[in-house]
Formats: C-alpha cells, structure tokens, sequence
C-alpha cells in the first residue's frame, strides 16, 4: 500500500495552489478540527430552548441515576440529536469529498449520483401511496430510493464505451437526477396535499426525529466511513488520471464501485435521515481542502470532523435565533455557511480538485 | 484550474470536409450546419402544429395561413392573441436558456455549470416565491406584490447574477471561482426558497411551486416582448463572443497571446449569459435543465469540441416548444412545461451517454 501511495505524495506536494502545511501541521489542523467538534456536541446538548448548564450536562451524562426535568431533557431529547447531527455531518462531509473526487468536479455533491433526487421520489411515492407522513416513516423509504437512485446512475454511468468516467457519471447523475425530479415535480403539483408534507421534508432538519433513527442509519454509515477510508489511497491514484493510476497498478472498477458504494451508504443514509441537506457535502470539502491540500488521506477525516462541527454549529445557532421555534437546520447552514465560504474563495486560492 | 478530465471533450474525431473555392479553402463539418438547420426546421414544424392544437383544432394549412396573414377572424384571435404568445415565449425562453447553458458550461469548462448550478435560476425562484408567499402581508410584501411576479423574479436573478459576477471577479474570473461562488449563492437561494415555502399557506405555496417548475400556461405578449427585445441584443452578441469564448478555453495566457482581451472577453461571456437567462425566467419561470441538458445533447450531436451555441439554443428551443405541445396535448392532465422538459430531455442525453458514439472525456 504504501509503495503505491509514495508518488501521489511528491505530486501533491508539488501541486500549485494555496501554502502547503507540513505534515505535523496537518495533524495539529485535525486535532484542533477534534476539539471543536468535541465543544459543539456539548453546544448542542446544553444550548436550547431550555438551557442547561455544562456542569449539569456533565452531571447527568456520567450519573444514569438522575432523573430530573433536565436529565430527561438531555437524555431522551438533546443526546440523541446530537448523535444524529454528529453521524450525519461526518457522513455528509466525507461523501462530499469522495464524490468531488471520483467526478472530479467541483460541483459533484453527493446528491449528484441520484442520492437526493432517488430519496425525494421514493418519499413522495411514500406519501401519496402509502400515506405516510412523519420524519421518522420517511426514513427507510428514502434509504431505498438512495440506493435505487444510484445504482442506475451508476449502471448508466458505465455503460458507455469508456466505463465509468468522471464525465459520464457525473451526467448521467445530472440527467438521471432532471428525469427523478422531473416526476417529483409531476405529482407534487398535481396534489397539494402531498406537497404539504414535502415541503418541510425537502428542508432538511434535525428536529422531529426519533432517538431510534440515528440507531437505525448508524451501521451504514459506520460502514460507509470504512470504506472511504479504504477508499481514499486509490482516489489519489485515480486523481493522476486513470492511465497513470493502471499503469500503477491500481484496478479502476475496483476503486470506482467501492468509492460508490461507500457515497451511496453515507449520503443515503444521511439523507434518510434528515432529509436533503445540499450544503455539507458540497461546500465541507473545498474548505478543507483549502488546508490539507488535494491529499484524500487528509481530506476524508477532515471533512469528517468539519461536517460535523458545521452541522452541529448550525443546528445550536437555529435553535437561538428563532426562540422558541427553530429554524431548520439546513437553512440556518446555508445562510451562514455561504458568507463564510465565498469569503474564503474570495481570499485565497482554493486547492484545485 | 480544473481537471482535465473536465476539460473540453478530443478533437481528434472529426468529421469535415475540405472546400476549396479558387485560393479559398476551408473545413465544413457537415453535422455542425446539418444540426441547427434540422433542428430550425422541426422548430417551425412543431410551432405550427402547436398553434393548431387546442380545444379549437386548426390544420397547418391554416395556421400557416393565419400567419401569413390571409386567415378569418376567429382562426386570427385564437391563433395570435391566444396560441401564438405561449408558443413564440416558448421558443424564444428555450433559445436563451439553451444560449445561456452553453456559454456557463464552455466558459466554466464544466459540463455540469449552468443556470441552475450556478444559483442564477434559484436567485429567480427567491424573488418570484417572495412575491407570491408575501405578497398577503406587510410593507415589503405589499411592495413585492405591486412589482409583480415577472418583475420580481427577474430581479432576483439579477442580483444573484450581479453579486455572481462582482463576487468571482478579481482582475478578471476564474472558470473554477466561478462555480465554487456558485455553489454558495445557489445555497442560499435555495434555503430561502425552502424556507419561503416552509412559511407560507398551502395554496400559495403551490402557485409558488408551480412558478419554481416552469411554466406557460396563460402567457401574453406582454411576456415576450421584453425576453423578445434582450434577445435581439444579446444572442448577436453571444454569437460575436463565441470566437473569443474558444480561445478562452487554451487558457488565459494562449488568449492572451492570441490577442484576446481576457478581461473583456470574460466579462462579455459571462454578463451575456446572465441577462439571457434573468430574462427567460422572468418570462417563464426556470424552465428546468434546459441550460443543463441541452447543450450536452447539441455537443453529442455536432460532435464539435464545446457545446455549439447556436445548435443548443435552437435545440433548447426544440425541447421547450416540444415539451409544451406534448402536456397540451398528449397528457390528461396539464402539467407545468418544466415538468415535460426534464423528463423528455433527461433520457435523450442518457442514451446518447449509453451510446456513446465518442469518448468524451
């Protein structure tokens, strides 16, 4: 492993772009991703619409014999949010960087391969068919429609003459997608009650989800992150160009279905858990990479962990402005995420992919 | 700068034919005239077909009749006060769409820019969705409401389309800035929209969503004459930049070299391609993945090296003026155009994908 990793190295090293750190740097940036992410669990477990101290939180994490107002409140509410939050930004982080990687596009989010638009269908059929109208009925449908979704993008993606380029897939993703929202739009526009549910679907939030859910859409995406890891030696073979990376000795198929299937398990999962949250995946990794560099063996953890402070971060803030509503989560990310991310395209040269 | 994987597709397949006229001598590549003359032809055939059918059926002969100016007066009314408006929005909202999308995606060098990527559409949305979900409530919403649906969604565009623009530009704009600055706005658009519809009663927000689909139904001269007047200066000009637009693509310094004035020429492609599309969606609504779709089917067809602008606006117009007739038609139900044209166009460009005649990479 390590004989086929030591070019991309040199390369990377080599790339131009913004100031390079060296490698302690690297691991004092994940260390200090590591902390942050640390402070917004605890954020997210005390800040609300009742607020309750760190030491309280502290106390009633690590003594399961309270049972106060505020044990109840951090242990059947908070805990199981925060879970979700953590799980779901690391799992959209990563797949974000994996997706930009295999398509080699700046504009390859996850939901690019059909995860979001295979998940929105397979919701609205679950609605107007079976009925069902809760976050949490949602969830397996939209797993489903995930995988659905990008399988076919896959399938079709590959079947052209030269296999599953970065182009073709990322068109047949882009054209797959145009056809699933296509019927999306067909139906919600010709029922208006189907679109009363959607809408607050399409918005993409923590709140209203059961404390089973983030238990539900854990082992995939436990198992979406081994495999990006596993994944990202040979996308930093691919990132040379598939000549290159076969005449290393890397099997293209090979890396191309693995990297898929783990984008598959964790934007699916993601989005069936909390609905279609665009921003994560697509904007976590271009800011990491601004830091580590094109490295996917830097990257994939660090757009973990900065998908999880980001989504974390913003759940807490749209708890705070909207008291004592809320302001769903994927809103609150946008509206604060794109000032501070046009202001670092602005500043400095962003990494290239 | 981008990957080369993303960069234009090999020329080292083309079809052309030398023509030597006495000194003069040149390549003609038959596809890339055969295209935009079939495609200008089915766009007359389907137009008149189009303006034919209804709850009034009129034959062709007719309809070209009325148009030349010797029909009755009933065929007249129903055909240009009540058809013909709908059709020539159509036509001339998928000619700018499909302009549009092939200047972002050749600009950008990313076949996947556009309109819709680059937030331009959603910046529409926003302000059209404003003025519908708002228009019941306070100062701004009665300010919103006076301004008027097309108005409004024609602002929105500009002032993503400006803030687009002002944001990438540093001494000139980077195809990548570009689309990294739109991704952001795009965000944004989209989380107001989101939350715009969250907010509002159930009925408004499915005029809204019908707007954010795409549609033509009851549409007036009113709506063509200002997307008619930016045409007949932008398409001329989109036309004059597309010699500057190939050499932008062998990168600013062989531009340069080449006696291209980056700055202008950037500035020019891209402000082009921003006034089409905000005055498409003003008339129309953000008739979805025309931009995207169609100039990736017109490469595919012309087999050039970047999406032809003339064939992807023709084409775009093809596919809008298509997608209209078949939900009047075809369909029990009429459903928005928008709705027609992503899941009409979508399968041609997988299956050309499937195909794949070329490798396009």
């Amino acid at each position: 492993m390590t004989a086929t990793v030591a070019p991309v190295r040199g390369s990377g090293a080599a790339a131009s772009g913004p100031r390079r750190l060296g490698r302690s740097s690297r691991w004092i940036a994940l260390l200090v991703l590591v902390v942050l992410t640390l402070a917004a669990c605890l954020a997210s477990i005390a800040i609300g619409t009742r607020a309750i101290g760190l030491g309280e939180v502290w106390q009633v994490l690590f003594d399961s014999g309270l049972s106060s107002e505020e044990a109840v409140i951090v242990r059947q509410l908070r805990v199981p949010r925060t879970v979700l939050g953590l799980m779901v930004g690391i799992a959209l982080g990563v797949a974000g960087a994996l997706m930009q990687g295999h398509t080699r596009n700046p504009l390859g989010d996850p939901g690019l391969l059909g995860v979001t638009a295979g998940a929105s269908l397979a919701v609205v059929l679950s609605i107007v068919l079976l009925g069902i109208g809760t976050p949490s009925g949602y969830v397996w449908f939209a797993f489903l429609g995930a995988l659905v979704g990008t399988v076919l993008v896959y399938a079709i993606g590959s079947a052209g003459r030269g296999g599953a380029t970065p182009v073709t897939l990322a068109l047949a993703g882009a054209a797959l997608s145009a056809l699933m929202y296509g019927l999306v739009r067909a139906v919600l526009v010709s029922d208006q009650q189907t679109l009363d549910s959607f809408r607050f679907w399409v918005v993409g939030a923590l709140a209203g989800r059961d404390a089973d859910v983030a238990w539900q859409v854990a082992p995939f995406i436990a198992l979406g992150l081994l495999l990006a890891l596993a994944n990202a030696p040979a996308l930093n073979l691919l990132g040379l160009g598939e000549d290159v990376a076969r005449g290393l000795g890397q099997r293209i198929w090979l890396a191309r279905t693995v990297g898929l299937a783990s984008i598959t398990l964790l934007a699916g999962a993601a989005t069936a858990a909390c609905g279609p949250i665009a921003f994560v995946g697509l904007v976590v990794p271009h800011a990491v990479r601004a830091v580590t560099g094109p490295d996917h063996r830097w990257l994939v953890p660090g757009s973990a962990l900065a998908g999880a402070v980001l989504l974390l971060t913003a759940d807490v803030v749209g708890r705070i402005v909207a008291r004592p509503g809320e302001l769903q989560v994927g809103i609150v990310l946008a509206l604060i995420g794109a000032p501070f991310f046009i202001a670092l395209v602005r500043r400095r040269k962003t990494a290239g992919l | 700068m981008s990957a080369p994987a993303i960069d234009p597709p090999a020329t080292t397949a083309r079809t052309g034919t030398v023509v030597r006229i006495g000194r003069v001598s040149g390549i003609v590549r038959w596809r890339q005239l055969v295209v935009p003359l079939t495609a200008v032809v089915v766009l007359v055939l389907l137009s008149a077909v189009s303006l034919g059918r209804g709850d009034f059926p009129i034959g062709v002969p007719d309809v070209l009749r009325t148009l030349a100016g010797l029909g009755d007066g009933t065929q007249d009314f129903i055909i240009l006060e009540l058809r013909a408006p709908r059709v020539v929005v159509g036509l001339l909202v998928g000619l700018a769409l499909g302009v549009a999308g092939a200047l972002f995606q050749t600009f950008a060098r990313n076949p996947l820019a556009s309109p819709d990527t680059l937030g331009i559409t959603m910046g529409a949305s926003v302000g059209a969705v404003a003025a519908i979900v708002l228009s019941s409530g306070g100062a701004f919403g009665g300010a919103l409401a006076t301004l008027g649906i097309p108005l409004a969604a024609l602002l929105g565009a500009l002032l993503v389309g400006v803030l687009l623009f002002g944001l990438t530009w540093r001494a000139g704009i980077d195809g990548y800035r570009l689309v990294l600055i739109g991704i952001a706005l795009w965000s944004v658009s989209t989380a107001l929209v989101d939350w715009l519809l969250t907010h509002a009663e159930i009925y408004d927000a499915a005029a809204a969503y019908v707007w954010i689909t795409g549609s033509l139904n009851a549409r007036t001269w009113d709506d063509a004459a200002p997307l008619a007047v930016a045409l007949v200066v932008l398409l001329p000009l989109a036309l004059g930049a597309s010699r500057a637009l190939g050499v932008l693509q062998f990168g600013d310094d062989t531009a340069r070299g080449l006696g291209v004035r980056l700055q202008t020429a950037q500035a020019a492609v891209v402000l082009i391609a921003i006034g089409c599309v905000a005055f498409a969606v003003s008339a129309a609504g953000p008739i979805t993945f025309v931009a995207l779709v169609v100039p990736q089917i017109a490469l595919r067809l012309t087999g050039g090296s970047r999406p032809p602008l003339l064939a992807s606006g023709l084409l775009g117009a093809v596919l809008v003026v298509g997608a209209d007739l078949v939900t009047r038609t075809v369909l029990p139900q009429a459903l928005p155009v928008g709705i027609l044209t992503a899941v009409l166009g979508a399968p041609y460009l997988l299956w050309l994908l499937v195909r794949g005649r070329r490798q396009f990479t």
